[in-house]
C-alpha cells in the first residue's frame, strides 16, 4: 500500500535530487540535498549567493557530479548511464545560462541551430528556418541571426539563450539565475517568457533565483537553500519547501529575512556585534 | 634545558608540514599525469569513433597551418644566417668553408628545422588554443556544448589535435627550406663561398633519411602540443587571471615536452638506423 502510494507519487515526477552531497576539493557545496519538480510545474531554488544553487542545477543534468547521492530523471538514474544515453538524454533538457553562455565565434543562428544541425542532422537551411521560430518566440527579429553574440545587449543574450535551449522542444527547461544582471523591464520581460514557454510547450521548469520578485511571479512552488557554512553539522540544508504565499507566511527568520531582502542580522556580523 | 626541549617539538613540526607540503606535491604531480592521460585517451577514442565536421576541421587547419607559415618561413630563413655567421670563421680557420652547406642543412633537417617549427607552433598556436578554450571554460560555453548534448572534447580537442598532427610536417619542411635557403643565402653571397663545392658537400651530407628523421619528430610535437594546450584551456582556473596562466603553462609545458620528445626520439630513432644499417 505503502509502496503503490510512493510509485504513484513517483510517477508524477520529472526529476528528483534524492540525497545529493557535492564536494569540492576540502569543501562541502551541498549535503544530503532533496528536491524533486513535477511534471508541468515550475520550481524556483532560491538562496544568498554561495548557497549551491548553480552547482545543484548543473548536477542535475550531471555537468557536476556528486559524491554522494543521485538524481533520477523520468525514472531513470543519471549516474549509472554511459556517454551516448547521457547524450541522449541532454536533449530532452534545456539549459539557459547565467551569461547564456553563446559560443561567441559562432553567429547567432548557428548558435540556435547547433543542437538541431548536432543531433536532428538537419540542413543548415532548415535549421535556419526553425532557428528563426525560435527566436520570434522570444522576441527577436531575424535580423539578429546574422550577428555575434558580443553585438548583443545583455538581455537579448538571454533571449537567445533561452532560444537555444527550447530549440530541441525538451521536458525540462533549467534557469540559472535569469534575470540577474538585468533593468527591471527586462527582467519583467524574461519572467514573462519564462511563464509563456511553459504554457506554449507544457515544459516543465527550475529556475535558480535570488531574485524573489522573479520567483514570486513565475514559481508555482519555491525551496529555498541555505550555505553549509551558515549550518551546523545535523541541520539541513533546505530551509523552505512550499508555495510563494506559504513562503511569506514562513515562521523561519532566516526565510524571512531572504524573502523581504533584511541585511540586518549580516551587518551585524560584518561589524562583529 | 627546557628551552631546548620546547625547540624539538617545533623543529619536529616544521619537519612534519614540509614533508605534508613535498607529499601534496607529489600527490597533485601523479593526479596531474592520471588527468592528461585520461584526457589523452578520450581524445584518440573520440578520433577514431567520429570525426569532427568539415568546417570545424578546415577551420582548424587555417587558424594552425596557413597562419603560423609567415613566422615558421621567417624564423627558419633567420636561423639559416645565423648558423653561417655562427660557424664560418671556424670553419675556414681549417679551410673548410665548403662543408658549411653540410653543417646547416644537417642541422636544420635533423634538429632546428622540427623544434623552431615546433617551438613556434607552441608559442602562437599553443597558446591561443590554451586562452580560447580557457575562455570558454570560463564563460561556460564548454558546460553549453555538454548540456547541448555535444562533447567538447569530440567538438573542441580533436579538430585542433588534427590540425597540429596533419599541419606540422608542411610547418617543418617549410622551416628547413628556408633554413637551407637563408644558410646558402649567406655563405655565397656574403662569404663568397664555392657555391658548387657548397651544394656539392651539403647534399652529400644530408639526405631523404635525415628529412624524414625531422618530420617524423615532428608529428610526435604537434600531438604534444596540441593535447597540452587543450587540456590547460579545458582545466583553466576562473577569472582573467586563471586564463593568462593557463596560456602560460600551456607554452612552457609544451616546450618542455618538445624538448624530452627530442632526446627521446634522437635517441629511438639513431638507435634504429644503427640496427637496420649496421655498415652506414
Amino acid at each position: 500500500m505503502v509502496d503503490a502510494a510512493k510509485t504513484s507519487m513517483d510517477a508524477g515526477r520529472l526529476i528528483a535530487a534524492e540525497g545529493v552531497s557535492v564536494r569540492f576539493g576540502r569543501q562541502d557545496v551541498l549535503r544530503d540535498v532533496t528536491i524533486h519538480a513535477r511534471r508541468g510545474e515550475t520550481l524556483a531554488v532560491i538562496g544568498e549567493s554561495g548557497c549551491g544553487k548553480t552547482v545543484l542545477l548543473k548536477t542535475l543534468i550531471r555537468l557536476i557530479t556528486p559524491s554522494r547521492g543521485e538524481v533520477v530523471f523520468d525514472g531513470q538514474p543519471i549516474q549509472g548511464l554511459g556517454e551516448r544515453e547521457m547524450t541522449r538524454l541532454r536533449t530532452r533538457i534545456g539549459f539557459v545560462f547565467q551569461q547564456a553562455a553563446l559560443f561567441d565565434s559562432m553567429s547567432i543562428a548557428d548558435n540556435v541551430a547547433f543542437p538541431l544541425v548536432e543531433h536532428r542532422r538537419l540542413a543548415r537551411g532548415d535549421a535556419y528556418d526553425v532557428a528563426a521560430e525560435r527566436l520570434a518566440e522570444v522576441g527577436l527579429p531575424t535580423s539578429v541571426m546574422v550577428k555575434k553574440p558580443a553585438e548583443l545587449s545583455g538581455g537579448m543574450r538571454k533571449r537567445v539563450g533561452l532560444a537555444r535551449a527550447l530549440a530541441m522542444e525538451p521536458e525540462l527547461l533549467l534557469y540559472d539565475e535569469p534575470t540577474t544582471g538585468l533593468d527591471p523591464i527586462m527582467s519583467a520581460v524574461i519572467n514573462e517568457l519564462i511563464k509563456s514557454t511553459r504554457d506554449n510547450h507544457d515544459v516543465t521548469s527550475i529556475i535558480v533565483t535570488h531574485d524573489m520578485h522573479s520567483a514570486m511571479a513565475v514559481a508555482d512552488r519555491i525551496v529555498m537553500l541555505h550555505p553549509l557554512s551558515r549550518l551546523g553539522a545535523d541541520d539541513s540544508q533546505l530551509l523552505f519547501d512550499g508555495t510563494p504565499d506559504e513562503i511569506k507566511a514562513s515562521a523561519d527568520p532566516r526565510v524571512n529575512q531572504f524573502v523581504r531582502g533584511e541585511a540586518g542580522e549580516r551587518i551585524r556580523e560584518m561589524h562583529g556585534v | 634545558m627546557a628551552n631546548s626541549t620546547a625547540k624539538a617539538p617545533s623543529r619536529l613540526h616544521a619537519l612534519n608540514d614540509q614533508i605534508a607540503d613535498l607529499g601534496d606535491v607529489v600527490v597533485q604531480s601523479v593526479e596531474g599525469v592520471g588527468d592528461m592521460t585520461i584526457f589523452a585517451g578520450r581524445t584518440v577514442m573520440w578520433l577514431f569513433s567520429r570525426w569532427p565536421s568539415r568546417d570545424a576541421l578546415l577551420s582548424s587547419l587555417h587558424q594552425i597551418g596557413v597562419r603560423s607559415l609567415p613566422v615558421v618561413a621567417l624564423t627558419g630563413t633567420f636561423i639559416g644566417m645565423v648558423l653561417a655567421v655562427q660557424a664560418y670563421y671556424q670553419f675556414r680557420s681549417f679551410g673548410m668553408e665548403t662543408r658549411l652547406g653540410a653543417m646547416i642543412n644537417l642541422s636544420m633537417f635533423r634538429e632546428l628545422g622540427p623544434v623552431l617549427a615546433a617551438t613556434m607552433l607552441a608559442g602562437r598556436v599553443g597558446s591561443a588554443i590554451a586562452a580560447e578554450l580557457g575562455t570558454m571554460r570560463v564563460t561556460e560555453q564548454i558546460d553549453a556544448l555538454t548540456s547541448l548534448g555535444a562533447n567538447p572534447v569530440r567538438y573542441l580537442v580533436v579538430p585542433r589535435l588534427l590540425a597540429c598532427l596533419l599541419m606540422i610536417p608542411s610547418l617543418t619542411v617549410m622551416a628547413i627550406f628556408m633554413g637551407v635557403v637563408g644558410g646558402a643565402f649567406y655563405c655565397i653571397y656574403i662569404f663568397n663561398v664555392d657555391p658548387y663545392f657548397y651544394f656539392h658537400n651539403a647534399q652529400e651530407a644530408a639526405g631523404a633519411w635525415d628529412l624524414f628523421y625531422g618530420v617524423f619528430k615532428s608529428g610526435f610535437f604537434g600531438v604534444a602540443i596540441a593535447l597540452i594546450s587543450c587540456y590547460r584551456g579545458f582545466h583553466c582556473d576562473p577569472g582573467a587571471e586563471g586564463v593568462g596562466r593557463a596560456s602560460t603553462i600551456a607554452f612552457v609545458q609544451s616546450f618542455v615536452a618538445i624538448l624530452v620528445l627530442d632526446l627521446g626520439l634522437s635517441i629511438v630513432m639513431d638507435t634504429f638506423y644503427f640496427f637496420a644499417w649496421p655498415d652506414a
